[in-house]
C-alpha cells in the first residue's frame, strides 16, 4: 500500500468507535444534523461508509482518483444515502455535509498518527480532503438525481389526477380539461380517453374545454390530433365548454375545426350525444 | 409465402389480421379480397386489426386500397379494433386513411354493414 | 436472422437486403425499444418510423443496413437508429421532406411523417452516393 493509504487506514481502524462518534457529533453539531430516531440511521449510514471506505483504501485504492472502479463500492453507499435523504425531504447540505463531517475525525487522527515529516502529513491531509471534496460532491450529484426523479414523479401523479376521463352515459365518455393544453397534458388524455374508448366500447367520447383558459392554433393543434385518433378508431367527438371569448379567437385566428361538432356547454353535448345514440328522455309527470 | 384466410359469412367477408405481415403478404391480401368479393357478390368486407400493433404507410395503402377496390365491386368495408397506439401514430404519420370506415370492434362493424346494406346482409 | 430471446447488446447492425428484413427490422426494434421499457405508445412510434425508413433503404436505396445504437445522454437512456444505403441519394430533400410528396406510386416516402414520430432526425444524402437517415428516441 502506498504511505498515503497506509496512513489513512491506520486512522480508519485505530478506534472505529471514537471515529464514528466524533463523526457524528460534528453533523450534530453543526446544526446540519438530523435528530431523534434519524440519529440511529445516521449511525447505521456512518458505519457503513467508512467500511466502504476501509476496503477502498486497503485495496489501494488511489485517494486522488475518487472516479476509478477501486472506489465504485463507496459511491454506491454514497448514492443510498442521498437517494433516502432525497426520499425523506432532507436538504441537499444536510446531505454533503454528512460527508464532509467526516473531515473532523480524519484530520483529528491524522495528526496524532502520523510522523513529524511535514511533506507526508502535508501530503496525506491534501489527499484526505480532497478524497472528502469528492465524496461529498459525488452525494450532492446523486442527491439532485433522486430530487429530481421525486418531482418528476409527482409531476406525474399530478397530471393524471387533473385529466379523469368519466362515463357519463351508455357509450358516453367525457373528458374535461383543466388547465393549461399543452402538448405533454394533451398527449396523457389522449393516451387515456382512447384507451378507455376501447375497454368501454364507448363511441362518443365529450371533451369539455371549460377549464382550458385559452386556445391558439397550437392548442386547437392538440385537439384536432385527438379527434382524429378517436375518429381513426370508429368512435366521434363532441367538443364542448366553448366560452364566447374562446368562440371568437378561433373565428379570428382561422382555425378549421374540420367538422367537429361543438357545444357551448357539457350538458348540451350530453344531450346531443345520447340523441345520436338513440336516447329519448321524457319526465315523469307528477 | 403466408397467406391471411379470408371467411365468408353471408354476404360479408371477414378478415383478421393477426401476423406481422412482410409487404407481399398484404399485396396478396387485397388480391385475394378483390377475386373473392367479386366472385361471391359480397356486400360488407371485415377487416379486423385489433391484434395489429403496427400500422405503417404500406399497411394503411393497403387499407385504402382495400375499401377503393370494394366499394367499386360494390361492398362496404370497415376496419375495426384500431389499438389506441396505432391510432395515435398513425395521425402522427399523417395518415389520414381517407375513405375507410372504422368501427371500435366486430359487433360495431356488423352493425355498419347491415345498415349499409339496407337491412340485407342476411346471415 | 432469427431473434433470441437475450437481451440485445449496446449497438448492432441488421442487413436490410430483401422485404423479409423489414420485418426482422421491425421486430428487433420492438425488441430494444421493450428492453429499454418505452411506453407503448413510443414503442409504435418508433417500430413505425423504422418500418418506413427500413422500406425506403429497401425500395428506393436498392438495400442497406439498419444500424442501432443504445445511447445516454444526462442520465436519460434513447435508442438511435440509423438507415444506410448506397443507392441513388435523394434529389430533392426539400421535396422529398414535405408531406405527400413521392417518387413512384403511393403515399409517400414517409420521411416527413417518420419525422414527427422520432426526437431527433437527421438525413444525409447525396446524388449517386447513397442516404443515410438517423433517427433517436429517447425514453420519456
Amino acid at each position: 500500500m502506498k504511505p498515503v493509504n497506509i496512513a489513512f487506514d491506520n486512522v480508519l481502524k485505530a478506534s472505529p468507535e471514537a471515529f464514528l462518534k466524533s463523526w457524528i457529533e460534528e453533523v450534530a453539531h453543526s446544526g446540519e444534523g438530523s435528530s431523534g430516531s434519524n440519529a440511529r440511521v445516521a449511525q447505521n449510514e456512518a458505519r457503513e461508509l467508512l467500511s466502504a471506505l476501509q476496503d477502498a483504501v486497503r485495496d489501494g485504492a488511489d485517494l486522488t482518483q475518487f472516479g476509478s472502479d477501486a472506489w465504485s463500492k463507496t459511491r454506491a453507499v454514497l448514492a443510498e444515502l442521498s437517494q433516502s435523504r432525497a426520499a425523506q425531504g432532507a436538504s441537499a447540505g444536510e446531505t454533503s455535509y454528512f460527508v464532509m463531517a467526516i473531515k473532523k475525525p480524519l484530520f483529528a487522527g491524522l495528526q496524532q498518527l502520523i510522523s513529524i515529516d511535514p511533506q507526508q502529513v502535508f501530503d496525506t491531509v491534501w489527499a484526505a480532503s480532497t478524497l472528502v471534496d469528492k465524496m461529498a460532491q459525488w452525494t450532492a450529484t446523486t442527491y439532485q438525481r433522486s430530487r429530481e426523479q421525486v418531482i418528476k414523479r409527482q409531476q406525474q401523479e399530478l397530471l393524471e389526477l387533473s385529466t379523469p376521463v368519466v362515463k357519463l352515459w351508455e357509450g358516453v365518455l367525457a373528458a374535461p380539461m383543466i388547465g393549461t393544453l399543452d402538448s405533454s397534458r394533451t398527449q396523457l388524455v389522449m393516451e387515456s380517453l382512447l384507451q378507455r374508448i376501447v375497454e368501454t366500447g364507448s363511441e362518443l367520447a365529450i371533451i369539455d374545454i371549460t377549464g382550458v383558459p385559452t386556445v391558439d392554433t397550437l392548442v386547437a393543434q392538440h385537439l384536432l390530433k385527438t379527434v382524429t385518433a378517436i375518429r381513426l378508431m370508429g368512435a366521434d367527438c363532441i367538443i364542448s365548454g366553448i366560452r364566447p371569448q374562446i368562440a371568437q379567437t378561433i373565428v379570428q385566428l382561422g382555425i378549421d375545426l374540420q367538422g367537429i361538432t361543438t357545444k357551448a356547454t357539457l350538458a348540451d353535448a350530453l344531450s346531443l350525444a345520447m340523441k345520436r345514440s338513440g336516447w329519448v328522455v321524457s319526465r315523469a309527470i307528477g | 409465402m403466408e397467406r391471411i384466410p379470408v371467411l365468408q359469412m353471408g354476404k360479408c367477408l371477414l378478415v383478421t389480421i393477426q401476423v406481422d405481415m412482410q409487404d407481399q403478404t398484404a399485396i396478396l391480401l387485397q388480391d385475394d379480397l378483390a377475386v373473392k368479393i367479386s366472385g361471391s357478390g359480397a356486400t360488407g368486407v371485415l377487416i379486423d386489426i385489433s391484434s395489429l400493433e403496427i400500422v405503417d404507410s404500406f399497411i394503411g395503402r393497403m387499407l385504402a386500397g382495400i375499401s377503393g377496390i370494394a366499394a367499386v365491386l360494390g361492398a362496404t368495408t370497415v376496419v375495426v379494433g384500431m389499438q389506441p397506439a396505432v391510432a395515435i401514430t398513425l395521425v402522427e404519420l399523417g395518415l389520414s386513411l381517407e375513405g375507410v370506415r372504422t368501427a371500435l370492434n366486430v359487433e360495431r362493424g356488423m352493425t355498419l354493414l347491415r345498415r349499409a346494406d339496407g337491412g340485407d346482409l342476411d346471415f | 436472422m432469427t431473434l433470441t430471446s437475450e437481451p440485445e447488446g449496446p449497438t448492432g447492425v441488421i442487413a436490410i437486403g430483401v422485404e423479409s428484413d423489414i420485418v426482422t427490422s421491425r421486430q428487433m426494434v420492438r425488441k430494444l425499444t421493450r428492453q429499454l421499457m418505452f411506453t407503448l405508445v413510443d414503442q409504435t412510434k418508433m417500430i413505425t418510423a423504422a418500418s418506413e425508413l427500413s422500406r425506403n433503404t429497401l425500395v428506393y436505396g436498392g438495400g442497406g443496413e439498419m444500424r442501432w445504437e443504445i445511447i445516454e445522454r444526462d442520465h436519460q437512456m434513447g435508442l438511435r437508429l440509423a438507415f444506410e444505403d448506397h443507392g441513388p441519394g435523394i434529389a430533392d430533400i426539400k421535396l422529398a421532406l414535405t408531406d405527400g410528396w413521392s417518387s413512384g406510386a403511393g403515399m409517400g416516402m414517409g420521411l416527413s411523417g417518420s419525422r414527427r414520430l422520432v426526437n431527433e432526425f437527421d438525413l444525409r444524402t447525396a446524388q449517386g452516393e447513397g442516404t443515410c437517415v438517423t433517427i433517436t428516441r429517447w425514453k420519456a
